[in-house]
Parts: C-alpha cells; sequence; structure tokens
C-alpha cells in the first residue's frame, strides 16, 4: 500500500492507528533503543575494558538507566546565555522524531510493520537525513565555539557518508527488483553468485551506517577531548536525554535496517517450536537486531578515533569508488545470469 | 469537508507559514530552518496526489542535502545571521508592481483555461513506473542529466585526491 492509502481509507480511523502506533514505537524506542542500549554499552564497555560497569540499582544494575533517566527528568532545563531559544529547543525534538520516522518502513514480523510504502527504503534514507539539521541548528543556536564546530563536522561527516549508504541501498533495490522493506526480506536469501557483492554492500552500509550515528571511530562530532562533548555540550537534562534518545533510536534503526536488508529481516535459520510465524519472526529479527547492535558497541570500545581528513578520505575515496564498482558488478550479473 | 481537503488546507499552511517565515526572518539561520516545513509540506502535498517517489525524493534532495548545504554556508560565512544586512531596498514599488502582474496574469490563465473533467483513474505510479518511463520516453533527458551528476561525483573524488 502506498503512503496515499493513508486517504482511501476512513481517515478518522487511521488518524487513531497513527497516534498509537507512533505512541508504541516511541515506547519501543525509549526502551529498547535509549534506556536499554545505554545500559548495554555501559555492561559491554565495562566487560571490554574488564571493569564492572552499573552494579547498584536493582539486580546487577539492570535499573541503572531509568534511575539515571528519573535524575534527568528532576534536573533544571537551562538554555545558555544569547543564545537562540526557538532553535535551541526545537532542534533536540527534530532529532529524536528523525529517529522515531525511521521505523515506520521497519518490518519486524510478517505482517508486522507500520506501513510497508512502496519506496521504504528511500523513504528511510529521506527521513533519516533530516537529522543533521537538528544536530546542526542545536549546534549553532548554542552560541558556543565548541557546539558550532561539532554541528559542522557533523553535517560534513553525514553527507559524505549518505552516499556510500545510498549505493548500498541502491544495490539491494538492483537485486531485488523492489524498494518495499517487506519484499526485499521476502526476496532473500540472495542467490549465490551474488554473495560477494551482497557482503561488500554489507560492509559498506555498516561502516557508512556507523559514521551516520557518530560513533567511534567516526565520532568527530562529540570528539571529548577536543570539542568538550560537540552539538550538545550546552545542553540540560531532558533535551540532553532526547538526543541520546534519537543517537541510539537510529543506531538501533540502522541495524534492524541492517538486518532487512542484508541478515534475511524475519527469517530464521529453523523454526522455533509453540511461537507461531510472528512471534518466530519478532524472535529472529530482535536477535539479529541487537547481535549488529552488539557489534558496533564491540567496534567502538576497541578501535581509537580517526582524524576528521581520514575519515572524509574514507568515504570519498574508498566506499565511494568501491561501491561503484560493485554496482556495476552487481548490475551485468543480474542481468547475465538471469 | 473531506479528509483530502482538510490534509491539503493544513499543508498549504505549512508550505505558506514556512516559506513566509523564509522571506522575512532577519535571522539568516532562522530563515534556512524555515525552508525545512515548507519543502515537507510540499512533499505532504505530492503524497496526497499519490506520488510517492517524488515525495522521498523530494525529501531526501531538498531537505537533506539542499538545505544542510544552505546551512553549512550561512555557518561557515562570518557575520553568519546576517542580523546587520538591511532586508529591503529602494525597490520595493517595483517588485510589487511585477508581483501584482504575475499574480493577474496567472489568475486570468487559471480562469480562460478549460479545465477537461477528471480523466478516469490515475496511471499506475510506482518507482517502477517511473524507472520505464526514464529508460523510454525520456532516456535522452535522463542520461545527459546523470553524465552531469556523474561528473560532478567524479570530479569530487579528484579534487579529493589532488590534496595529497
Amino acid at each position: 500500500m502506498g503512503l496515499g492509502g493513508l486517504l482511501s481509507a476512513v481517515w478518522q480511523v487511521e488518524l487513531v492507528r497513527m497516534v498509537v502506533l507512533a505512541a508504541v514505537v516511541f515506547t519501543f524506542l525509549a526502551v529498547g533503543g535509549a534506556l536499554f542500549l545505554v545500559l548495554a554499552e555501559r555492561k559491554i564497555s565495562a566487560w571490554i575494558q574488564a571493569r564492572v560497569g552499573p552494579k547498584h540499582v536493582g539486580p546487577h544494575g539492570l535499573l541503572q538507566t531509568v534511575a539515571d533517566t528519573l535524575k534527568l527528568l528532576y534536573k533544571e532545563n537551562i538554555v545558555p546565555h544569547r543564545a537562540d531559544r526557538v532553535l535551541f529547543s526545537i532542534a533536540p525534538i527534530l532529532v529524536a522524531v528523525a529517529a522515531l520516522l525511521d521505523w515506520v518502513v521497519i518490518p519486524f514480523a510478517p505482517g508486522w510493520v507500520v506501513r510497508d510504502l512502496n519506496v521504504g527504503i528511500l523513504y528511510f534514507a529521506a527521513v533519516s537525513s533530516l537529522t543533521v539539521i537538528g544536530i546542526l541548528t542545536g549546534g549553532w543556536a548554542s552560541n558556543n565555539k565548541y557546539s558550532l564546530l561539532g554541528g559542522l563536522r557533523s553535517a560534513a561527516q553525514m553527507v559524505s557518508y549518505e552516499l556510500p549508504l545510498a549505493f548500498s541501498l541502491l544495490l539491494v533495490a538492483t537485486l531485488t527488483g523492489t524498494l518495499s522493506t517487506v519484499r526485499i526480506v521476502e526476496a532473500q536469501p540472495y542467490p549465490a553468485y551474488l554473495y560477494p557483492s551482497v557482503a561488500v554492500a554489507a560492509v559498506v552500509f555498516l561502516v557508512a551506517a556507523t559514521a551516520e550515528a557518530n560513533r567511534i571511530p567516526f565520532d568527530l562530532p562529540e570528539a571529548e577531548a577536543e570539542l568538550v562533548a560537540g552539538y550538545f555540550s550546552e545542553y540540560t537534562p531532558m533535551r540532553f536525554a532526547l538526543f541520546q534518545l534519537g543517537e541510539y533510536g537510529s543506531l538501533l534503526a540502522s541495524s534492524a535496517l541492517f538486518t532487512t536488508l542484508f541478515l534475511g529481516g524475519w527469517k530464521g535459520p529453523f523454526p522455533l517450536p509453540w511461537l507461531g510465524p510472528v512471534g518466530n519472526g519478532l524472535v529472529w529479527f530482535l536477535l539479529k537486531t541487537y547481535a549488529v547492535v552488539f557489534f558496533l558497541m564491540w567496534v567502538r570500545w576497541t578501535y581509537p578515533r580517526f582524524r576528521i581528513d581520514q575519515l572524509l578520505g574514507l568515504s570519498w575515496k574508498v566506499l565511494l569508488p568501491v561501491s561503484m564498482m560493485n554496482l556495476l558488478v552487481a548490475g551485468w550479473l543480474v542481468v547475465v545470469v538471469r | 469537508m473531506n479528509a483530502e481537503a482538510l490534509a491539503f488546507c493544513a499543508l498549504a499552511a505549512m508550505v505558506l507559514v514556512g516559506g513566509a517565515l523564509v522571506v522575512y526572518s532577519r535571522n539568516l539561520v532562522h530563515a534556512a530552518v524555515s525552508l525545512v516545513p515548507t519543502l515537507l509540506g510540499v512533499a505532504g502535498l505530492y503524497v496526497l496526489l499519490h506520488a510517492e517517489f517524488v515525495a522521498a525524493i523530494q525529501i531526501l534532495i531538498y531537505v537533506g542535502a539542499i538545505t544542510v548545504l544552505i546551512l553549512f554556508v550561512i555557518l561557515l560565512t562570518e557575520g553568519a545571521t546576517g542580523l546587520r544586512v538591511r532586508q529591503r531596498n529602494e525597490q520595493v514599488p517595483l517588485a510589487l508592481g511585477v508581483c501584482g502582474a504575475l499574480v493577474a496574469l496567472l489568475w486570468v490563465v487559471l480562469l480562460r483555461v478549460p479545465w477537461g473533467p477528471a480523466a478516469g483513474p490515475l496511471p499506475p505510479y510506482n518507482p517502477g513506473a517511473v524507472g520505464r518511463s526514464f529508460l523510454m520516453p525520456y532516456v535522452l533527458a535522463f542520461e545527459v542529466t546523470s553524465l552531469v551528476i556523474l561528473a560532478s561525483l567524479v570530479g569530487a573524488i579528484v579534487i579529493a585526491r589532488r590534496e595529497e
């Protein structure tokens, strides 16, 4: 069904459905994304660095991020002197909403997708590019040179890495002949002669997605040592939390999209007993997605940070030519072998 | 009023308010950020016309790339906000006259054109149909455009490599 289907159905029902689904997705993001992933990040980083990590709040520190969030809610909101009030308050909301919009096209299980758009992955690329506007305006509105530099770095980085990301999406679209995320999952597994192309596209996608999510080794926009904390230096409690929600939400969304495009989405290697098709799909999908998230965290706590010129060079001089060649080869394969 | 008209009015209001903010903001950054609701509203209008592909491209290119580029340039320029720049000059009456003439012209054209009845069911408007029309009837225009874009892509890589 296309976006236009919104109007052919009874619109009051659609409106209610829209609000309910937005609430459900946002709750999933806030709980599964921000709360759980921050805890997972702290636990995994502690494990990699041979520490214990959060331990005291709840069993094994499980409630640590809940306590942190409550603390953030209680603290005072501060707007810096001579900051741009309007843009300063809009920016974090924009980032969080962009992360929320990503989830519209992610299929969790057979039939479990907010809306199966016929331009699915294109939509994903489009709304995830909204994040950078939030980061840029947040950095500027803070009236702080470090924030501004962080925002500018982020814009340069995200614009550079959108291209290789788009090429990976294009490759998948070429192989499956569709842009709809549901149909892409249904078209998998890919035939064996396409494995090399798909593998290259998957690696490019993973690198570009890490860069888009501003994570180490690509976390220059918020490099603590040089920029204090980058674009959100000046942000206090709940607005800072919204930035975090956006960051972890888009991390989770990128992992989910990686699962959808390259790991077979909801399809599992073998059916689990008693769960039914939807339960099976949900379990396999979440397992794969969180495995990708774990991989990204593992990378974050293992590698040091790049310099900005190395970072942009990697995108323009390595990833872009490689993915263009890859697209050419894959297109040839699809036309000739089929 | 049905749902479609309601949605159209909301989107049109979004476009108009955003556009007015773009024009009247004294602060350049505010003007650039106000482009976001304007362009998103236009994308919404495309969705109303069942042109999802164009809507997605509109968001990707105009909101995600061009607005970011404009913001980037403004923030890198000294005296970025443009608060000290005068917004109006002595050509206001002239501009008003030209705009009035344009409105009058459009109005006359809109009233004179014999609008035919609604033309049956919509043609299939999905990415596949768009792709086919690019590669069949409009192939020359499409190839020339893609050559331009490819040249700029290659140019970017060459410029980046020259620094070594």
